[in-house]
């Protein structure tokens, strides 16, 4: 949660300097954040690839458990798709790739920014921190409504490491691990669905 | 597009050999956050300085919070299904 106040900061700064032309111009250049894009890209591979507990987790796991992940990605596709005509001014691809952050969202956002520009940037930045928060809020009543799956799904990618906590201390231990290994495999996805849906809807 | 991917997966392929040397692997970690939150810096940068953006904030906020309802709503809904039919049965 610490780490959400963090990146949120950066994000606010950013837009206070840019509002106030406060930035060196260099800073602007798009190659420049190109390059840093790239970089992180790499890096947050490397740190995929490293989850050595990940590893671990998905050799031992039974197929069932995939259901978890695979009904979150449905759902959030079939869920969006199903709104998307209503909102103005956004069409069913946008709406898409945006939740395919599956909350996510500083990873989504910059892709997004990259692919689309700035203004489908900040609507999956605003949608996919929208998803944490209101899984650290609704979780209880979500347990209570509808099982214990319920906050996993909700979370998304979050599942594995902000929201794990609350989920945790709602629905037991065992349901923590399903919750870590369901946000591994959407923090995996999330990334190579929004490029491919991008590319190719 | 095909370069995200290609950096993402050499990203992963180099982690997998060196997920054992556990230093790199959090020193890595820390990296990744500054260069999230330099990116994110970069990104508030652009919008600070776009009109169109500032002046459509609100509506695009409305239209981050009504895509992420159908997404969890969606979510939650399937994932009931796989509760009820397949974790909760096989537990009890």
């Amino acid at each position: 949660m610490r780490g959400s106040f963090v990146i949120m900061f950066f994000f606010s700064a950013g837009i206070f300097c840019g509002f106030y032309s406060l930035a060196p111009s260099a800073m602007k250049n798009s190659a420049f954040s190109l390059y840093a894009l790239n970089l992180l890209l790499f890096l947050v591979g490397i740190g995929i690839g490293g989850n050595n507990t990940a590893w671990e987790m998905i050799k031992k796991m039974n197929a069932k458990i995939f259901l978890v992940p695979l009904s979150v990605v449905l759902g959030t596709l079939l869920g969006s798709s199903l709104l998307s005509p209503w909102i103005k001014g956004i069409t069913l691809r946008e709406s898409l790739a945006v939740v395919s952050g599956f909350g996510y969202y500083s990873l989504s956002s910059i892709i997004i920014t990259r692919i689309e520009g700035e203004t489908l940037g900040v609507l999956a930045l605003l949608s996919n921190v929208f998803r944490e928060i209101s899984t650290l809020l609704m979780t209880p009543l979500l347990v209570r409504y509808f099982g214990r799956l319920a906050p996993i799904a909700s979370g998304g990618a979050t599942s594995m490491d902000t929201t794990l906590p609350i989920i945790i201390k709602f629905t037991g231990k065992e349901y923590g691990i399903i919750s870590i290994f369901s946000g591994i495999v959407l923090t995996l996805t999330a990334p190579f669905l929004i490029t491919l849906i991008l590319a190719v809807v | 597009m095909v370069l995200i991917t290609l950096f993402l997966l050499s990203g992963m392929l180099a982690g997998y050999f060196l997920r054992k040397r556990s230093r790199i692997i959090e020193f890595n970690d820390k990296v990744t956050t500054g260069a999230i939150c330099l990116l994110l810096f970069l990104l508030g940068l652009s919008v600070g300085g776009n009109e169109i953006i500032i002046n459509s904030i609100a509506k695009l906020g409305i239209q981050a919070f009504v895509l992420t309802a159908g997404a969890v709503s969606g979510s939650v809904f399937l994932s009931y299904f796989v509760y009820v039919y397949i974790f909760r049965r096989k537990g009890k």
